[in-house]
């Protein structure tokens, strides 16, 4: 694990249910992360592993009911924002933690103008008047390529990858110290993908903003992330740094993902997915919940979770019969 | 946006033009003579032929209709009541305010207190808060309202003698009918209210909203409420139109000299003139109703105004 002393974020042993009629989905099972300061931390995994479920909870802002965060722990900065009362949590939402949501389209209010929306946030967290507001407001949005005279336009005067740039002027707009950003490109068009990524990226370093990028794309994370999580059915299934993974790839599930890339060198006729579909999350499959969709599961595997092991130092694995795969 | 609206008056004047021919069409299609109808079973048929020359219904159906429309839509006369032989318009207006009381008073009452149910029910979904206001409008929307006054005037007239049964000597004589008529408009903009609420309470721009750290409060009434406000406006307009032409109902068992009962009294007597002047002028206030109702949505929603001038800047390309 990291150095205790650089702990910038930590969570450990969350736990999130959402309650669905009379079903209890398992979203998140106790995961554990850590995140240095100014680093960024990818998590990969199939939609619906609860990616954005741990992002949501770090921020407290899953929808209650239906979710409840059952246990854990989540520091930042040392503090730990489950014991915090509502109040405190405003204070800390926008300012030191900010989030960047998956759908440009539809974060953003329609019925107020851009500028005014990260005006709301600046204002909030700032003691600024009105007019030094609007001026800072017209900074960011020229920060992320846009003219600070489209401040008085709306949502829709604007294009998906335009909205996007409002998003992250909004999210980056009180310099927080760590930004979640779930999906932030998905959404968008490939060719924008990159631009926004990039921009990102570039933001996050000149404000020293520590990161926590969701996507499904491995190849966003090579780019962009120096430590990576792969989370599977709520669980992380492997963690490490990005040579580790990307090097040193040891998880069945893990192997999985990198085999289903298509290699441009290689003429192939089919794409090799995981076979089988990601377990139900309201009756996960006993012992490892990848077992019935692994090649290399054993008896051991149906019956038992296998514990984190860590494998080289910093290099975690959950599975008992770990590969390697370079 | 000017141009908009000089659109939407051109188009009101035709719609008003095809309700008076709809409305003239259908009274002369009415059986029953009006002539006898005044005059009685005794009269005979050469004081009755007398009364059709007399009312012009002896003429053909165009030439009535022609008379009809010169005279309502160029000459902006609407006659005299066939009965009373008074100005229908002058007679119209002068029970107008009463009526207006009684509907502006009560789609107050809806639109404030059904709008702030459903904001209750919205945001407490699935706890007692909205199963209450549920249970509420179900009761006040199934609720005959000529039965909701019967027992209003049951218990605060007769029993417990606070207000007047009937007529509007006093204002307060104005308060039952303005409830009884109320109820109904309160369960329906709660429903409305509520799953406007609802459909925005889920939004991501709300979840972007709370991840800037906003309070709570601020979040329902600058982001959720302005988004919600669509629909519900959309049933105070429609309330609005509703408000001239009264509530019959409500206005006879009050027994209330309103617009609706002159209305009624109007198809009683086969009166026609009385029922042209009132479907016209209803027709004339519900499109003024219903064009406000247009331009709030472009007042209140970008998006909106965006698509009323639209049509003007695809013609200067």
């Amino acid at each position: 694990m990291a150095n205790k002393e650089n702990e910038f974020l930590s969570v450990r042993n969350l736990e999130v249910i959402y309650r669905s009629g009379g079903d209890i989905v398992h979203a998140v099972n106790g995961v554990s992360l850590e995140l240095e300061k100014g680093k960024t931390l990818g998590l990969v995994g199939e939609t619906g592993a609860g990616k954005t479920t741990i992002a949501k909870s770090i921020m407290r802002i899953l929808p209650d009911p239906p979710a409840e965060i059952r246990g854990g722990e989540i520091f930042l900065d040392g503090e730990d924002l489950l014991k915090k009362d509502e109040e405190a949590m405003q204070k800390v939402r926008g300012k030191k933690a900010a989030m960047i949501f998956q759908d440009p389209m539809t974060a953003l209010n329609p019925l107020m103008t851009v500028g005014d929306q990260i005006l709301e946030v600046l204002l909030l967290h700032n003691n600024y008047s009105r007019e030094e507001g609007m001026k800072k407001a017209g900074e960011m949005l020229e920060e992320v390529g846009i003219p600070a005279e489209r401040y008085r336009e709306y949502p829709h005067q604007f294009s998906g990858g335009m909205k996007q740039r409002v998003v992250i002027a909004m999210a980056l707009a009180c310099d927080p110290e760590l930004l979640l950003a779930d999906e932030p490109t998905t959404a968008l068009d490939v060719t924008i993908q990159a631009q926004v990524l990039e921009m990102m990226k570039a933001l996050a370093d000149k404000f020293r903003t520590s990161m926590i990028l969701i996507t499904h794309d491995l190849g966003v994370i090579a780019n962009t992330c120096d430590t990576v999580a792969v989370i599977y059915a709520g669980r992380i299934v492997e963690y490490g740094k990005l040579e580790d993974i990307f090097d040193h790839t040891s998880h069945p599930y893990t192997i999985g993902l990198f085999d289903s890339l298509p290699d441009i060198n290689v003429k192939t006729d089919r794409l090799k997915p995981i076979a089988g579909m990601p377990p139900d999350p309201t009756n996960l499959p006993e012992g490892c919940a990848f077992s019935p969709r692994c090649p290399y599961a054993t008896e051991e595997c149906r019956k038992k979770v296998p514990e984190s092991k860590e494998l080289t130092p910093g290099h975690i694995c959950a599975c008992f019969h770990p590969q390697s795969r370079s | 946006m000017s141009r908009y609206v000089i659109k939407r008056i051109l188009m009101m004047i035709v719609i008003l033009w095809c309700a008076g021919f709809v409305v003239f069409t259908l009274t002369y299609l009415t059986p029953g003579d009006p002539a006898m109808l005044q005059l009685g079973q005794e009269a005979t048929a050469e004081v009755i032929a007398q009364r059709r020359a007399y009312l012009g219904i002896d003429q053909p159906y165009l030439v009535q209709l022609g008379r009809f429309m010169v005279n309502t839509f160029l000459r902006f006369d609407f006659g005299k009541s066939w009965v009373t032989n008074t100005n229908t318009m002058a007679e119209l207006l002068l029970r107008l305010p009463r009526t207006l009381i009684i509907g502006l008073g009560s789609m107050i009452i809806n639109v404030f207190i059904g709008t702030i149910l459903g904001i209750i029910a919205g945001t407490h979904e699935g706890k007692w808060q909205d199963s209450l206001v549920m249970i509420i409008a179900m009761v006040f929307v199934s609720a005959p309202d000529f039965f909701v006054a019967l027992l209003l005037i049951l218990l605060f007239a007769l029993k417990l003698g606070w207000l007047p049964p009937y007529g509007i000597e006093t204002m307060a004589g104005y308060v039952l009918p303005i409830i009884s008529a109320s109820l109904g408009g309160v369960a329906i903009n709660a429903r409305q209210a509520r799953s406007a609420m609802l459909e925005v309470i889920r939004a991501d721009f709300v979840t972007t909203a709370r991840a800037k750290g906003q309070n709570e409060k601020i979040v329902v009434r600058k982001h959720m409420l302005p988004n919600a406000m669509m629909p519900i406006i959309t049933g105070v307009g429609g309330g609005l139109s509703m408000v001239v032409a009264g509530t019959p109902i409500i206005e006879s068992v009050f027994s209330i000299p309103g617009v609706g009962n002159y209305l009624l009294s109007g198809v009683n007597q086969h009166d026609y003139p009385v029922i042209w002047a009132c479907v016209i002028f209803f027709a004339l206030f519900s499109s003024i109703a219903i064009l406000l109702t247009d331009l709030c949505y472009a007042f209140l929603d970008p998006r909106i105004k965006a698509q009323y001038s639209a049509g003007k800047r695809k013609k200067v390309k």
